[in-house]
């Protein structure tokens, strides 16, 4: 089991070199090739069982499938937005299933498959979208914070929870309780993230910085965001930074289990940044083809996290057509209930915008929360004479 | 009873807090081993600790943005900026994090956390080293903004601050921090979200709060002298505001002159001026004046004087209410 403290990715060998897949990819770490061939590394291992072996498979797909139900239900008018995952499954699965019970997320806006592997009710993600709430849950229960929108603004919120975790003496042992932030390439940019990286290295906060490098900020590619790639940004924050393979879920497991052992253990942070594609636009209010063409997803769609793991899983005889069957129809089921839980979700009341802003809400407020019920009221009884 | 600068009340305040809650935590650039450039927090870190009393990176986005994650966890942190000049860094945290997580959350998170910042001109410093950027806070839904005038606010209002489960950001007027008064140290005097009565009188009402309300009650006291008899609020609670006492003295007095550093252009005077016209029109005898700095970035201070609302001024808006 790959529980060893070896933040520091291994010295480039000429015979690592030479086990590249291609020429254009960094140096990362990879367990699972494109072609769906296992491949060992110095540093990082699995050894998971062979029915969890089948479950990030199912995490996978169902993950997959929940998104796509997002894209559909928004094209349908069911969702004002919705940023889909698509091609981001190996990253949130592969880190998801790394992460504790007793560790804490922080998301960013992308992140169900994360939310999936927590085993949280996903709902929330679709009330936000829907416009039906803000997105809160009984986060302290869930240990799995709010979508946040402003781009790096958890990378703090992270830092400190961290702080507090360290406070609270709940760092030392594997026991410990770590903290994990997901954000983007995107975040890398802000002010916010450098600051939380200083205050996570300062502190030493038990804390895993999880990037997962899309590869585009929307429209603009990383070379508009950084000359020097994120990982390679962690030394100098006092922190070891880690490249992985993002298509690659066994990778990103290793690497994250790692990065969270260390937290925990009272080590400090580190940043992971997982090589990975958005196969669809931003959102979808975004146009993609406006800022890439066919060829680079064709390039991406070789590389599908999904294809690979399943080869592999074939190829090993861990799992056969009846087990690739029974998900599918798992999926299919998950997706069948999420599109009629989306549907019933009720409209909220005018009231709600009113009662959560303050616990000890202001009386001017009150009066205006009365007027709105009022004006509401008389409306209401407008439209029925 | 005691007499205590502004300083000193604040220090003995925070010193109460930390004492009687194990959560609270003090968190700012210089606040420990230096105890604030102003002395605020002096000895705090040596008598609680430095887990307590934390001196931060020099990062105000970091201090709101981590105080946010410190409450998320259970932690009530008392946050210092250490001049009002440098608090626009951390805005997007105070106003898209701190004001609206509580909401976003549906009610469900409370990040209780007060940040500190010392405010106003008047002290002859360099240029960010003196504003009242008040009007954003009170602005942003979700926070409450209060500001202390004298020892014994200060000494109660950032216990209450502290004590409070919404976001509070807590104005220090930094021109009154050495000026001394009695403390009556066994019971708070107010809610902190009261209104009070500085001076009562039946001429006309002058409202402010923080650095000019001993502008006021002086000019107060001087047109006393003339045979006018002025009224003095002292807001204290900038968001909320409480309305009911200012509009009981408008009826009173049928005149109002709302005094404050901050530039007039949708100051806290235009909302009051707003405001109470709606609410008090037929008791009005003038239109509700503003006595406040110029729509101007704060000058040098070699100007700062004739930026300043000062007495004359305050005086000379007197008269225009009485000519109507």
């Amino acid at each position: 089991m790959g529980s060893v403290d070896r933040p520091r990715p291994a010295k480039k060998t000429a015979k690592s070199r030479r086990k590249s897949t291609s020429a254009n990819e960094p140096e990362f770490v990879q367990l699972l090739t494109p072609e769906g061939q296992r491949r060992s590394h110095p540093d990082y291992d699995v050894n998971f069982t062979d029915e969890e072996y089948r479950g990030l498979y199912r995490d996978l797909v169902i993950t997959r499938e929940l998104d796509a139900q997002g894209t559909a239900l928004q094209r349908q008018g069911q969702l004002g937005l919705w940023p889909s995952l698509l091609g981001q499954e190996a990253a949130q699965i592969g880190s998801g299933r790394a992460i504790k019970p007793q560790d804490t997320v922080f998301p960013a806006y992308r992140e169900l498959g994360v939310q999936w592997c927590r085993g949280l009710d996903i709902i929330s993600a679709f009330s936000l979208f829907r416009g039906v709430d803000l997105g809160g849950r009984d986060v302290a229960a869930d240990r799995f914070q709010m979508y946040e929108i402003v781009i790096a603004s958890q990378t703090l919120h992270a830092a400190g929870y961290a702080m507090g975790v360290a406070k609270d003496g709940a760092v030392g042992g594997d026991d410990g309780e770590a903290v994990i932030v997901y954000h983007g390439d995107g975040a890398t940019a802000e002010g916010d993230f450098n600051e939380a990286l200083i205050w996570a290295g300062v502190f030493n906060a038990p804390l895993v910085f999880f990037c997962q490098n899309n590869q585009y900020a929307i429209s603009e590619p990383n070379a508009r965001q950084f000359r020097v790639p994120p990982y390679k940004r962690a030394g100098g924050f006092g922190m070891p930074g880690t490249l992985v393979d993002g298509n690659d879920v066994l990778a990103t497991y290793a690497v994250t289990e790692v990065a969270l052992t260390r937290a925990r253990t009272g080590e400090g942070p580190s940043l992971i940044e997982a090589f990975t594609y958005r196969m669809q636009p931003h959102t979808t209010s975004d146009d993609a083809t406006r800022y890439r063409d066919e060829a680079e997803l064709d390039y991406w769609r070789a590389k599908d996290p999904i294809l690979r793991y399943r080869t592999w899983l074939e190829a090993e005889t861990l799992a056969d057509a009846d087990y690739f069957a029974a998900i599918d129809a798992e999926a299919a089921a998950e997706v069948r209930e999420l599109r009629q839980r989306v549907m019933d979700l009720p409209d909220p009341d005018v009231t709600e915008m009113f009662d959560a802003v303050y616990a000890d809400p202001p009386a001017p407020l009150l009066a205006e929360r009365a007027e709105a019920v009022a004006f509401r009221d008389s409306l209401d009884e407008g439209s029925e004479s | 009873m005691a007499t205590m600068t502004m300083i000193k009340a604040l220090n003995a305040g925070l010193r109460r807090i930390l004492d009687e809650d194990d959560k609270a935590l003090i968190m700012g650039e210089d606040v420990g081993r230096l105890g604030g450039v102003f002395r605020v927090t002096d000895a705090l870190q040596k008598d609680f600790g430095v887990e307590r009393v934390i001196d931060t990176p020099l990062s105000e986005s970091g201090i709101i943005g981590t105080a946010i994650g410190l409450a998320l966890r259970g932690y009530r942190p008392i946050c210092e900026i250490q001049f009002d000049g440098f608090v626009y860094p951390a805005f997007d945290q105070l106003v898209s994090q701190l004001a609206k997580i509580p909401n976003r959350s549906g009610g469900r998170v409370r990040l209780p956390v007060v940040v500190r910042i010392p405010y106003g001109g008047g002290i002859g410093a360099i240029e960010h080293h003196s504003e009242s950027p008040e009007a954003y806070f009170a602005h942003t839904a979700g926070l409450k903004v209060v500001t202390c005038s004298d020892p014994s606010d200060a000494y109660w209002m950032i216990q209450q601050a502290a004590a409070s489960e919404d976001p509070v950001i807590f104005f220090e007027p930094k021109r009154r921090y050495h000026a001394k008064a009695e403390v009556d140290m066994t019971e708070a005097p107010l809610g902190l979200y009261d209104s009070r009565i500085a001076r009562t009188g039946t001429t006309a009402t002058l409202i402010s709060y923080g650095p000019t309300v001993d502008v006021a009650l002086n000019a107060a006291e001087a047109a006393a002298e003339e045979g006018l008899d002025l009224e003095v609020v002292d807001l204290r609670s900038l968001a909320p505001i409480d309305w009911e006492p200012l509009e009981a003295s408008l009826r009173k007095t049928g005149r109002a002159i709302v005094v404050h550093e901050a530039q007039g252009t949708l100051g806290m005077g235009s909302e009051l001026a707003a405001r109470l016209s709606e609410r008090c029109f037929y008791s009005l005898e003038a239109p509700v004046l503003r006595v406040t700095g110029y729509d101007v970035p704060y000058p040098a201070s070699r100007l700062e004087e004739d930026y300043l609302p000062n007495l004359d001024r305050v005086l000379d808006a007197v008269d225009r209410s009485l000519e109507y």
